[in-house]
């Protein structure tokens, strides 16, 4: 079988799928280099649930469920440590204005019966001292955790090479089919790889590759920061969100800002209206990164759809299954997606779990005469 | 078409105006425009690529709705103008709803940057709809100026805070000889009702429906609070008095006695 798409989701299915004793080929230019790299890590379905987004959610929790076990499972494989990290997040308001609006997420989050706790300004200032004395109040969710996505990457990447999957770095062009089954992939070299099976996982890309079911994806594109401290250590212990920001610190000192939401296709231009706003936002909240370093900005394209929520399982051609459009969740979605799509490939059968986010669900529906 | 509504010779049957900052997925964002009954749709040219696949611009073609590219994130005329000029080679249209703003944290508009870029666009040949404080005079500037609607506010963007000085308003349509459109600050229906029975021409709502719970739920009440708002401002309300007046007469009624 083909993997079109070398992210984590791509990488993740390859790895499981290759231990399944399936033949893999993983087709992208430059694996593990997309979102998944530009991405910050942070776990926190609950913190960003949206109002009419609960399916979602669902699938989100059910995801990070597996999380601690997945990672257990992969880093044995690589040898390669993920920085999975079960710090919990904290959701802060500046000021009454923000206060209003965590008291619209907080009913929000208990009328859906997640485990969440008020905190009064002086609670929330004990947990993170280098917040501004101002904080006006916040939400804990213990339960929203980070991993180090780029680590995610270079185990997925080891264990896909342990175990014996093919990288092709080239692009996919199309989908080749015959009577309306799937039977290779042609690159962009102009060799066509044949497989019965190919998993379209090309994030934003998705969209692009001819042949491949017409899926609804568009990039959307994300400028994250990245600073650091002299020290080593991260201003704040676990990952904090305003409404405009959030932050999520590693164990090396880095401190992740993110992130932009922009309509603009695939343009990779790092701005300075994102590096000021950003940085705004970041400093309002915890005024002492103003002594941090800037080390690095990240461009990337997540891939969003119609609903803002995955494609995934079969779509209208035979063996081609759809592992796409996960949007702001591709590395909380992982193990959900890599356990569907590995037992739909190997058995057949689509768990219950996916079934809402088919990639059929936006087609036109047939009406009968 | 019984009462509708014209802005430079263009007729529109709704008198409700989409903006789309804020919606939650593009999916929902398709769901509340058609709920609106909406025939013009605003969007920042600032925050969206016009030749991007699958934007938002391809949602609002699927509605039917008129685009009308507005100049969000502009703090000078000289930016504005820019931007107004970008989306004319973009989009194709000389319309634009023209926002100069005096800053980031109350979004309010720069009056003296606003008259300064209308001024320039109107003699460049562009549909000025300029978005604009609710003080009546400078309201009249604008529309001497030729804008062909001006878009009052209620309240800063995106507060929800309904219409905090109806009376200006009031005099700001009793005043106007263009399309009144009243901008920003619409929280639920009944703003929106308010806004007609002021004799506005239109409303602009965004935030109220992209950022409710359900929006598209939303969008039909607004769109009914400005059809009961307009038929209201037409049908001539009765005067407010200090003390009751009986509904009924004592004409005709059986002397017990």
């Amino acid at each position: 079988m083909i993997v079109v798409g070398g992210g984590v989701i791509g990488l993740g299915i390859a790895w499981r799928a290759a231990g399944a004793g399936v033949h893999v080929v993983v087709v992208d230019p430059q694996p593990g280099r997309g979102s998944s790299w530009a991405a910050a890590g942070m776990l926190a379905p609950v913190t960003e649930v949206h109002y009419g987004e609960v399916p979602l959610l669902r699938l989100n929790i059910a995801s990070l469920q597996r999380y601690g076990a997945f990672v257990g499972d992969l880093e044995a494989a690589s040898d390669v440590a993920v920085g999975y990290r079960r710090c919990g997040t904290l959701l802060v308001a500046r000021d009454r204005d923000d206060d209003a609006a965590l008291a619209e997420t907080l009913a929000f989050q208990q009328r859906l019966g997640l485990s969440v706790t008020r905190l009064r300004a002086r609670e929330v200032q004990e947990l993170e001292p280098a917040l501004v004395p101002s904080v006006r109040s916040g939400i804990l969710i213990e339960g929203d955790h980070q991993v180090d996505n780029r680590s995610v990457v270079a185990a997925l990447t080891a264990a896909c090479l342990k175990g014996g999957v093919v990288f092709e770095k080239h692009s996919a062009v199309r989908v080749e089919a015959d009577q309306g089954a799937v039977s290779g992939v042609r690159l962009s070299d102009g060799r066509v790889v044949p497989a019965g099976q190919v998993v379209i996982a090309a994030g934003a890309r998705s969209s692009e590759i001819a042949g491949a079911a017409d899926l609804p994806v568009r990039p959307v594109k994300g400028q994250l920061l990245h600073l650091r401290t002299r020290d080593g250590r991260a201003p704040v212990t676990r990952n904090v969100r305003g409404l405009d920001v959030y932050m999520v610190p590693r164990p090396d000192g880095r401190l992740v800002v993110g992130a932009t939401v922009e309509e603009q296709g695939f343009d990779a231009t790092v701005t300075a209206g994102a590096v000021h706003d950003l940085l705004r936002a970041a400093y309002e909240l915890v005024p002492g990164i103003s002594e941090m370093e800037l080390v690095e900005i990240a461009v990337g394209h997540r891939p969003g759809t119609p609903d803002n929520a995955p494609l995934l399982g079969p779509t209208s051609i035979q063996g081609l299954i759809a592992a796409t459009g996960h949007y702001r969740n591709g590395i909380s979605l992982l193990p959900v997606t890599v356990d569907a799509i590995v037992g739909l490939l190997t058995t057949g059968e689509v768990v219950d779990e996916i079934i809402p986010f088919s990639p059929l669900r936006f087609s036109p529906v047939e009406q009968p005469l | 078409m019984g009462d509708p509504l014209v802005i430079a010779d263009h007729v529109f049957s709704s008198r409700l105006i989409i903006g789309t900052g804020g919606a939650p997925s593009l999916g929902s964002l398709e769901e509340a425009v058609a709920a609106s009954g909406a025939e013009m749709a605003t969007v920042a040219l600032r925050r969206v690529d016009p030749s991007a696949r699958g934007s938002i611009l391809g949602v609002l073609e699927r509605t039917g709705c008129k685009i009308l590219p507005n100049t969000a994130g502009c703090f000078t005329a000289k930016d504005a103008v820019t931007t107004a000029g970008l989306a004319r080679q973009a989009l194709g249209t000389d319309w634009i709803k023209l926002e100069v703003i005096g800053d980031d944290k109350t979004l309010l508009p720069d009056p003296v940057g606003l008259l300064d870029a209308a001024e320039t666009l109107i003699d460049d040949g562009f549909i000025v709809l300029a978005y604009t404080n609710d003080d009546p005079i400078l309201a009249r500037r604008l529309e001497s100026l030729g804008c062909a609607a001006v878009m009052p506010l209620g309240s800063p963007i995106g507060s929800g805070m309904g219409i905090r000085n109806p009376y200006n308003i009031r005099l700001i349509t009793e005043a106007a000889r263009v399309p009144i459109i009243l901008d920003a600050g619409i929280g639920t229906a009944s703003d929106a009702a308010l806004a007609m029975e002021l004799g506005c021409d239109a409303v602009l709502v965004a935030s109220a429906i992209t950022r409710a719970e359900r929006p598209a739920v939303m969008a039909e009440a607004i769109r009914k609070g400005v059809e009961g708002g307009r038929a209201a401002w037409g049908a001539g309300r009765i005067p407010r008095r200090l003390y009751a007046e009986p509904s009924s007469t004592f004409e005709g009624l059986p002397d017990l006695e």
